[in-house]
């Protein structure tokens, strides 16, 4: 049978669509905020097309230096306590049994069912001061009061404060490991599923234990999917927009807030454009970082 | 302890996995030590899962595996006097082969300097020397066998277990390797128990075979005897190729049993123990002969029609039907290079056997 790809006519028909999508709807603008980078902003706030490099000059200012740190370091420990999190429970789904492995699997990727907006928002009814998790200590230390009263201990435990947990950077992080662990979990279980389990057997027979196994062949050998679970959790936190704005204080901006608002109501896009660049830099970088890493174990077969 | 106790004693063990699967079925075998035991059965008869309950990665059901004196019951596999070659090799693919092979020793608080000296004698064992510094991808599939081989012998365990180890080799390969592995038992002394679904592989490289089918051990013993005396039809079947009959005990004569052979008639064999009603008759190709004429006495004969005749170089097998349409095959040696042509297709000739050579399985 003929192979399609011989048919440079069905494969011009079945490669156009997709290329022309990605080239006009992604690759074009793009370009266009490239070259806004580079441009001025007029008096009302309009985009004059030149070649300066003031704006990458205004975006490495200590001010807005200071909220990309903070973007990452907020990226960094989001990374962190979703690998904590998301490690166990890959291992966790991925040496299930088999008959429970599907269903696990359908409950990390559940929340990608519902919007995101609307996810966020179920977050604020948990975290605010009126909110489920405070509700739920009130209950707890209501219960413990009436237990120290039973013991002539009456007033040990004070009335009950609601705990500040909305509208601050720990909601912030909070917010973001809870979108991102599914991001993290999912390579991470897609390497382990792979693995070969005599591999880890033999560790066993060798006389390894369980933690040393896991040490030595089961974490050095998922090496590959825990790098792309970890930068796919990493470059997703870095970038957030919606998280800060609705799980934030006032001191949660984040780079993707301060684009947002360069190209909102500051209406300085070249500025804006410039920020979005350091940014995507800041990316390529990680993957670059990544591609050497996958070329020094090339040829290990996982 | 004397020497004479078997280093592995399985006593009554039965395996149900999912609480519906019997895969192993009240089994109870004793290893010797020293020696080379084979498990052999077709895929799903339980001998993988008994190799893997030595080593300790399943537990049994009901039962009990002693290992050298020591009962195994709640011992982990990084606990137990055992090693075993797995059938992917499991060799480990980030790590250099002298690192593969130090892995086990290094895990279990061997010195440095104890390691540096113990790696590289077991790589000469397996005729790796050389290869220390080499990545697991860069070796063929045998030498990765022996990286898992030397692997499990530098722990010098009691026993070895060796899951299908030659299934993955090319023809040729694993046969210079089953001459191998019976040359290197014999210069380690270790005991192997190897676990095979090939016949011939368990002839050739075993001392003792359980034959296994359904979980359960249907025959051991050793080559020659499982070959010449199997108990059952399916022993006599799935080691080598064998031809069976149908038969009606028609009588004992001292140590005679007079059946009566669909087609043929009434034939006096030699029998030792019970025997009445339908019976199997069975003979091995190779002993079957074939004449021109009708041979002598004390061999079981009659006419059969030449079905076809396949060649095989050394050999050639001739396909037979008798006059009840039972089939049977003969395997003739092609001493003459027209042997194979001699016998036309559509002729009659006379099949014949020793009387003592068949097999009577009630079973």
């Amino acid at each position: 049978m003929e192979n399609w790809r011989d048919n440079k006519l069905v494969a011009a028909i079945l490669i156009v669509p997709a290329s022309a999508w990605i080239l006009i709807f992604f690759t074009l603008p793009l370009v266009i905020v490239w070259v806004f980078s580079f441009g001025e902003r007029g008096p009302q706030g309009q985009t004059f097309l030149a070649f300066t490099l003031d704006n990458y000059a205004r975006a490495l200012e200590l001010i807005h230096l200071g909220i990309l740190w903070k973007s990452i370091w907020t990226a960094a420990i989001t990374t962190l306590i979703c690998f904590i999190l998301g490690f166990p429970l890959a291992l966790g789904v991925a040496f299930a049994p088999a008959r429970y492995k599907n269903l696990l699997l359908l409950l990390v990727i559940l929340p990608f069912w519902t919007n995101l907006l609307i996810r966020t928002y179920a977050w604020i009814a948990v975290l605010r001061t009126r909110g489920f998790l405070n509700f739920g200590l009130e209950w707890v230390h209501g219960k413990l009061d009436a237990l120290f009263s039973l013991v002539k201990l009456p007033d040990v435990m004070g009335t009950f404060q609601p705990l500040a947990l909305l509208y601050n950077h720990s909601a912030v992080i909070i917010g973001l490991v809870y979108v991102a662990l599914p991001f993290l979990v999912l390579p991470i279980y897609a390497t382990l599923e792979k693995l070969d389990r005599s591999l880890m057997e033999a560790s066993l027979d060798l006389g390894a234990g369980q933690w040393r196994t896991m040490a030595f062949v089961t974490i050095p050998l998922a090496f590959p999917g825990i790098l792309s679970g970890l930068m796919l959790v990493f470059i997703l936190s870095l970038g957030t927009y919606l998280t800060p704005v609705l799980l934030g204080g006032t001191d949660s901006m984040m780079i993707g807030n301060l684009i947002a608002q360069e190209f909102g109501p500051a209406r300085d896009w070249p500025f804006g454009s410039a920020l979005s660049f350091l940014l995507l830099y800041i990316t390529f970088i990680i993957l670059w970082i990544r591609a050497v890493v996958a070329r020094r174990s090339k040829g290990v077969s996982y | 302890m004397t020497s004479n106790q078997p280093i592995i004693r399985i006593q009554s063990v039965t395996k149900i996995f999912n609480r519906t699967v019997t895969a192993v079925d009240d089994v109870s075998l004793d290893i010797a030590a020293g020696e080379f035991f084979a498990l052999l059965g077709p895929s799903g008869c339980g001998k993988t899962t008994l190799l893997r309950m030595i080593a300790g990665f399943e537990n049994p059901t009901t039962g009990r595996i002693v290992v050298d004196g020591q009962d195994m019951q709640g011992v982990d596999p990084n606990h137990r006097p055992v090693n075993m070659v797995f059938q992917s090799y499991a060799v480990f693919p980030h790590m250099t082969v002298a690192k593969n092979v130090a892995y086990g020793l290094k895990v279990t608080g061997v010195a440095n300097s104890e390691i540096q000296k113990m790696v590289p004698e077991a790589l000469q064992l397996v005729k790796l020397g050389g290869f220390e510094h080499r990545m697991p991808h860069q070796l063929s599939g045998g030498q990765q066998q022996r990286v898992s081989l030397a692997r499990a012998l530098v722990k010098k365990p009691k026993v070895l277990l060796l899951d299908e180890p030659l299934s993955a080799l090319d023809a040729k390969l694993r046969e210079a390797m089953q001459i191998e592995l019976v040359n290197l038992q014999k210069s380690v002394g270790i005991t192997f128990i190897i676990v095979t679904h090939s016949q011939s592989e368990a002839l050739s490289v075993a001392d003792r075979i359980a034959v296994m089918k359904d979980g359960q051990v249907k025959q051991v013993a050793d080559p020659l005897a499982l070959y010449e005396k199997p108990n059952s039809q399916f022993c006599a079947d799935f080691i080598g190729k064998i031809n069976q009959l149908e038969a009606e005990v028609a009588g004992v004569e001292g140590k005679n049993l007079v059946v009566d052979i669909r087609g043929v008639g009434k034939v006096v064999i030699p029998h030792e123990g019970h025997a009445e009603g339908r019976v199997s008759l069975a003979i091995r190709p190779e002993k079957v002969e074939l004449n021109a004429h009708e041979p002598g006495d004390e061999r079981v004969k009659f006419l059969s029609k030449v079905a076809n005749v396949v060649y095989y170089g050394s050999t050639s097998q001739v396909f037979l039907e008798n006059a009840a349409g039972d089939q049977l095959m003969a395997e003739i040696r092609n001493r003459e290079s027209n042997t194979a042509t001699s016998i036309l297709i559509g002729s009659e000739v006379w099949v014949s056997w020793k009387a003592a050579d068949t097999l009577v399985l009630t079973e």
